[in-house]
């Protein structure tokens, strides 16, 4: 009992550090962000508390308000794409077509690849003078519109693409691998009930690939969420504020001009939105299996 | 195979299937790779040998979705390839008249990023320097917290746990501030040390969570018996879960390196300015240049950039995915 009370404390004893880091540099940071949100910080923090008036600055902000549409638009357009993309992919290759492996690669390799090379991949692709524009105009389609990243209306669906290039093939893994998983005696049954390939695969597999699927929503809900590198490196939020993005929008009034007590509040804005979502899911996820016992 | 098509059909087996089953047979004997992913082979397709509009459908779908992911690729490669005045007057899809290797030579070891002009090696070298002590310290957190988490009932584990995944999916925008102002009292900002440690605390989340899953599957009779040998913490961990982890530490190493060299905003912000990792380098390489685009060195720095995750990628091949199935998240 003792030499197990001893072994014990070295388990604590080992997590002491990790606690320490986590509470530091997690929920630490954290609250000073918001801390600061509440006070008039300009180029340092400031410890003058002015109430809500950064998050009324906030949202009386066009360039705010341009952000959030978008990353609504972004955020709706590439997991939903990239999730019925992903998923066409999977099931394509599941139909035992030829040179599987190497078509799985081709549509995996981007994800490998990081934002900034996606970002200026398509930045190239969409350039107006000499991209992919100028070669289809060449060919005679001479109203052939491609120069999407220096289009006020189009930069945002030009991230949209770019995103959906890098990230369609998490989603095809994903599914793939659940698609291996299904029981043949599904598709077993299914002939002999003569009931179409597509139907079955709408309402019989996609509701079996249910926690697959949740799954790739978070994983892609969260570049959304992160989505800087890609909006930096393909229209830099232009032209004008047209492209911006929440994540674009902090780092701006963080480190270039220098309005802390604005950027901590968007930051703030961020943080509730993202933990509304995120803790039921975290909760339902990891810890009610545990205290029900298996049968969530 | 035999078991398959052995298996007793219903009575509903009309002619039409059975062809479709004899079909089946023929390819199945054929030495496919699909043999080796799934014995059974059932299809959930058409029958393969004859070209039904289906399936030409099918086919068509997969041309234009390869081309979709393999066009901007060629293209990079292309232009890359290509001299200025070839690109100025020809179209983007054009194979380049001679091979022109000079961009790369330039995008190496003379591109400009602001005032220096000494390519992107030096982000190259960085993202080395920075990437390989990351990489190493985030996997060895991760593994000893995931062991200890998955094996040793401490109490408050739950909340450390539950922390760390809200860590893992909240934005960097509400962390960063703070933690430049810190780094910055401890004299540590803009430095090297910096970096690697922030890519630490960063990389933890994920790290401790395949971990955790990974030891939650090894049987715990194994980690009972160790206790019974008289095991204490470290020695379990070193002698006994360490020597079963090999594929766990190659599939952390893959998504450590791939993350940690693609990253962006966290070299941005924390690495300063000699340390700047390669994606950072390569961003101000061809956003930031005055004067004349050089459209062939930027197609040329940016492949080399992509070039060390990509070869991660083509190198461990399943490995890879089965990084994204670790840390895609299951309880």
């Amino acid at each position: 009992m003792a030499a197990q009370r001893k072994r014990l404390n070295t388990a604590t004893l080992v997590l002491l550090p990790f606690w320490a880091v986590v509470l530091a540099a997690y929920v630490g940071t954290m609250l000073w962000t918001v801390q600061i949100s509440f006070t008039a910080s300009k180029l340092l923090p400031v410890d003058e508390y002015v109430g809500f008036a950064q998050y009324e600055r906030l949202f009386g902000s066009t360039r705010w308000s341009v952000s959030m549409q978008n990353a609504v638009i972004f955020g709706v357009l590439f997991i939903g794409g990239a999730l019925v993309l992903g998923f066409l992919l999977a099931v394509v290759l599941d139909q035992r077509v030829r040179f599987e492996n190497t078509l799985r690669t081709v549509f995996l390799y981007p994800y490998a690849m990081s934002f900034i090379v996606t970002g200026l991949i398509w930045q190239w692709l969409m350039n107006p003078g000499l991209g992919i524009q100028k070669a289809v105009r060449d060919w005679g389609f001479t109203s052939f519109d491609f120069a999407w990243a220096v289009d006020r209306d189009m930069a945002i669906y030009a991230l949209v693409l770019a995103g959906l290039w890098q990230a369609s093939g998490l989603v095809m893994a994903l599914m793939l691998a659940g698609l291996r998983g299904v029981d043949e005696e599904i598709w077993k049954a299914s002939r002999i009930d003569g009931i179409p390939a597509w139907r079955v695969y709408l309402f019989v597999i996609v509701p079996m690939l249910r926690p697959l699927i949740v799954t790739a929503v978070v994983l892609l809900a969260i570049s959304v969420v992160k989505a800087f590198d890609l909006v930096v490196a393909l229209t830099n939020g232009g032209p004008g504020i047209s492209s911006d993005m929440p994540a674009k929008f902090v780092m701006d009034n963080l480190f270039t001009r220098q309005n802390i007590g604005l950027a901590t509040a968007a930051a703030t804005v961020m943080l509730i939105t993202v933990a509304a979502v995120l803790v039921p899911w975290i909760y339902t996820e990891y810890f009610r299996k545990a205290r029900v016992g298996g049968t969530a | 195979m035999s078991t398959e098509t052995a298996t007793p059909r219903g009575p509903h087996a009309e002619s039409a299937r059975l062809a479709f089953d004899r079909g089946e047979r023929d390819r199945g004997e054929r030495p496919t790779s699909r043999g080796t992913t799934r014995e059974g082979t059932t299809a959930r397709g058409r029958k393969p040998k004859t070209l039904t509009i289906g399936r030409i459908g099918l086919y068509g779908f997969v041309v234009v979705a390869a081309a979709f992911f393999l066009l901007p690729a060629v293209v990079m490669v292309l232009t890359s390839l290509k001299s200025m005045p070839e690109i100025r007057d020809g179209s983007i899809f054009a194979l380049p008249q001679s091979l022109d290797l000079s961009a790369w030579a330039k995008a190496w070891s003379s591109a400009c990023t602001g005032l220096d002009c000494e390519g992107i090696r030096v982000g190259f070298w960085n993202s080395v320097i920075i990437t390989v002590p990351s990489t190493i310290a985030s996997i060895a957190a991760g593994a000893l917290l995931g062991y200890a988490l998955s094996f040793w009932r401490v109490k408050g584990a739950d909340i450390l746990f539950a922390v760390l995944l809200l860590g893992a999916f909240l934005p960097y925008q509400i962390f960063l501030y703070p933690m430049v102002r810190a780094f910055s009292m401890v004299g540590l900002y803009n430095t090297l040390s910096c970096i690697v440690i922030v890519h630490v605390i960063f990389g933890l989340p994920i790290m401790t969570l395949i971990f955790r899953n990974f030891y939650a599957g090894l049987p715990v009779e194994l980690f009972n018996a160790a206790r019974v040998d008289g095991g204490g913490f470290f020695r379990i961990f070193w002698n006994v879960m360490l020597p079963m982890s090999t594929p766990i530490l190659i599939v952390a190493a893959i998504l450590q390196i791939t993350n940690i060299w693609n990253d962006f905003i966290l070299g941005l912000v924390f690495a300063g300015r000699d340390n700047l990792p390669m994606t950072v380098q390569l961003n101000n390489v061809v956003n930031s240049t005055y004067g004349e685009r050089e459209y062939n060195l930027n197609m040329a720095a940016t492949i080399l950039t992509a070039a060390v995750p990509l070869l991660v990628y083509f190198v461990s091949g399943r490995w890879f995915v089965r990084g994204i199935a670790a840390g895609a998240v299951k309880g």
